[in-house]
């Protein structure tokens, strides 16, 4: 008889791996990924393509530069990359997700450690670092080639969001898209934000398949849906809260984006603080600060303050005894 | 039937994988040439031997003695003569001291085998006769029961819980004592009662096993103060602390004992082997045991006698089923593995689980990341992820600042950890040298 594996229990797993995990996160990202394709053209599908093999490159160079074990089959990079894409306007040119991509690999990743030990979220990181060096080509928006809003908007002068459009921007007299075409995709703006419906269904297969939990999410759309509907322009109780739901890159952030593992608290408590900091930067961002939106900037915030959060927010373990008690 | 159905919070739903065996009635295993009988079959001291070689020994007869408070006696559990006390292979210790018994196969009673009557003991008679019976919890941790039943004069118990959820996959050796004789499990429990002077009963069950639940039902339709629980089906349901919790509603204090919320927990095993002890005058001399997993031909309940060899018993069920890759002594979650198939079946055997290659992962630990699914996991709501890092880095004090004390090494963690970190295999490192530098501080002094 061949020597029996003697181990330390447990002896079984569950079937979840981080792999399958990664794997989960890219089929719900799909949907979205096709609508993008479909609304702005083969041009999407090719900034997503570089902006993946730039991931998943880059994380093969630089951990074979550093000797440790090359990861890219776990799917985490590629995970990376596709949200980076879906964080960038359709007209940038092609060499930029490349970069980008490999920013958010190189720099917010694998300098801190690798998988699980960045504390930011990479794709959002890099993003914020593309919008200070080249603010131009990460704000030029273009029209989906097709459907009502192309024809609608045919006589703009400007390429607002409609986020822009909400806040009366400069140069921006032009009319709201109908919250039909915001919450289908048929909008301005990044690739992978506009169509909310394609998000959801994806958002429905994560929870479904417990990569995500509801905290951070509902906690988070919650916060905006009750500021933004709180401080409205025309006093108290009057906001589009709607409207500030479904556009821009809420749905995407919060579903996506600020559950990032490594990057939001572990306790419980802790996720739903997360989801609500992120709410609250959001909404005033938006609605008075210099930006039109302000998801990624309120992810980062918060990414940051993630290890303190956990600190402070341990749970009451069963039948812990506590002085105070 | 109507029952409210309770649980705790956290845990793991790991595949029940107890079809080959659930529906099996126990079969009665014939005593094997040759018994071991390890002389620490329970947590507290070793027994000193009663007999020595060449003796001729009968079934039934004391032959290992406890040398303090908490330990219990080891019987013979087949008629013979004693070949040799040597060392063995022990299933929870890797070696220990056992008594080799050669079986002479007459099963030829010892004396002081005779029937008694519950009603006509008192609860101190009854208490002796449970200690003297060799009985120790036979979910597997193998407290000594009597100790368990001499609570200190200022712990008022007032509820006793059988617990009958076994949570583990693969075992079914309680479900099929439930349902086979519910009258012993039922007898044991007022046993019990009548030792603590208890009024209230409950045995617990979880809600994947109706015909238990329903076999109990009946039992105790006429036991006054005695009523069946139906739990959740989740692991770890039938873990003390949390089965408290979910029967009634109370929390164990923090390195706490049962006894300080009023509660005495047995498994339903336990009950049914006291029943035994006083209807037929018999100690503890053989347990059921669920012989499963892939890598057995015909997977069994079976009735052995302790001592029997992993490799007998497996014999019985038409023996290995190709390579085994693992053996386990009880159950997946928790349970042992074995390096040889010589070791003895001992009174906490509840199952021996043949795993194959298919059945058995070998983790590959990957980064941790940081997805909570711990957290989530942990019936006694620690953050796994936080204590294991501290420990895996030798920083055992912070490992103890966030409650390693409290970890019940029920395993959920790293059942369900996607990067198949080692958790409750550090956090399990962590409470050794935590307790080992508790017990040198407190000898410092």
């Amino acid at each position: 008889m061949e020597p029996l594996i003697v181990s330390s229990s447990p002896h079984v797993y569950s079937e979840d791996t981080t792999a399958r995990i990664m794997r989960d996160v890219v089929l719900a990202l799909l949907p979205a990924a096709a609508v993008a394709v479909y609304f702005f053209g083969g041009r999407a599908a090719l900034i997503m393509a570089i902006s993946v093999l730039s991931a998943v490159v880059t994380e093969a160079v630089v951990q074979k530069l550093m000797k440790k074990p090359v990861t890219i089959n776990d799917w985490s990079a590629a995970v990376t990359g596709l949200m980076l894409a879906f964080n960038l306007p359709p007209t940038v040119p092609l060499w930029l997700p490349a970069v980008g991509s490999a920013i958010a690999i190189a720099l917010v990743k694998q300098a801190f450690g690798g998988l699980g030990h960045n504390f930011m979220n990479p794709a959002l990181a890099a993003r914020a670092i593309l919008l200070a060096a080249w603010p131009v080509y990460m704000t030029t928006w273009a029209d989906p080639i097709r459907g009502a809003m192309s024809a609608a908007a045919a006589d703009a002068v400007s390429s607002a969001t409609p986020l822009a459009i909400l806040k009366g921007m400069e140069g921006t007299e032009a009319q709201l898209p109908p919250l039909w075409a915001i919450i289908l995709g048929n909008t301005r703006g990044c690739l992978g934000e506009t169509s909310d419906v394609a998000l959801l269904l994806g958002a429905v297969y994560l929870l479904w398949r417990r990569v995500i939990n509801w905290r951070i999410p509902f906690s988070f759309i919650g916060t905006v849906g009750l500021l933004t509907w709180i401080l409205g322009p025309q006093g108290l109780f009057t906001g589009n809260a709607i409207y500030h739901i479904f556009s821009g890159g809420l749905i995407l952030g919060a579903f996506y984006m600020a559950t990032d593992y490594s990057s939001s608290p572990v306790t419980p408590k802790g996720q739903i603080i997360m989801g609500i900091g992120c709410g609250i930067i959001t909404s005033i961002i938006r609605l008075y600060g210099g930006y039109p939106e302000g998801v990624t900037y309120s992810i980062l915030l918060m990414n940051v303050a993630t290890p303190l959060i956990d600190r402070f927010t341990m749970p009451r373990i069963y039948g812990e005894v506590r002085a105070d008690v | 039937m109507g029952l409210k159905v309770f649980g705790f919070k956290g845990g793991v739903h790991p595949f029940h994988r107890k079809e080959s065996t659930q529906d099996k009635a126990v079969e009665r295993m014939q005593a094997p040439k040759l018994v071991y009988i390890p002389l620490q079959q329970h947590i507290g001291a070793p027994c000193e031997p009663l007999v020595k070689p060449g003796d001729h020994v009968k079934l039934g007869q004391k032959i290992g003695q406890p040398k303090g408070f908490v330990g219990a006696p080891v019987h013979a559990s087949v008629s013979g003569v004693v070949k040799e006390i040597k060392q063995v292979p022990h299933p929870a210790m890797g070696q220990g001291l056992a008594v080799v018994i050669e079986n002479d196969g007459k099963d030829e009673p010892d004396e002081s085998i005779v029937p008694k009557d519950i009603e006509s003991l008192s609860a101190e008679e009854l208490k002796d006769l449970i200690l003297e019976a060799g009985i120790v919890g036979m979910g597997g941790a193998a407290f000594p029961t009597h100790v368990k039943l001499s609570p200190p004069k200022d712990k008022k118990i007032d509820v006793v819980i059988l617990n009958g959820a076994e949570c583990e996959p693969y075992l079914t050796a309680d479900h099929r004592l439930m349902v086979e004789n519910p009258r012993d499990v039922v007898d044991g429990l007022k046993a019990i009662m009548k030792v603590l002077g208890v009024e209230r009963g409950y045995i617990a069950i979880e809600d994947n096993k109706p015909e238990a639940v329903r076999a109990i039902a009946d039992a105790v339709k006429s036991v006054p103060g005695v009523e069946v629980v139906q739990l959740k089906t989740k692991y770890p349901q039938g873990a003390e602390k949390q089965l408290i919790y979910a029967v009634t509603g109370r929390q164990v204090p923090s390195g706490g004992l049962p006894m300080d919320v009023g509660v005495v927990v047995n498994n339903v095993g336990t009950a049914a082997a006291i029943a035994r002890a006083i209807n037929t005058g018999m100690p503890l001399i053989e347990r059921i045991v669920t012989v499963t997993g892939g890598g057995v031909a015909q997977p069994k309940n079976l009735l052995v006698r302790i001592g029997t060899p992993f490799k007998d018993v497996v014999e019985a069920c038409g023996g290995l089923l190709g390579q085994p890759a693992k053996v386990i002594s009880g159950g997946p979650m928790m349970g042992i593995a074995q390096y040889t198939l010589d070791v003895p079946v001992i009174k906490g055997t509840s199952g021996i689980l043949v795993l194959t290659k298919q059945e058995v992962e070998m983790p590959e630990p990957g980064p941790c990341i940081r997805c909570g699914k711990c957290v989530e996991a942990c019936p006694m709501r620690l953050i796994p992820l936080f204590i294991s890092a501290y420990a895996l880095k030798g920083d055992y004090e912070r490992s103890e600042k966030l409650h390693a004390m409290d970890c019940i090494e029920c395993g959920c963690c790293s059942y369900i950890c996607p990067a198949r970190r080692p958790l409750v295999q550090s956090i399990r490192t962590a409470k050794r040298v935590i307790t080992e530098r508790r017990r040198r501080a407190a000898s410092a002094k």
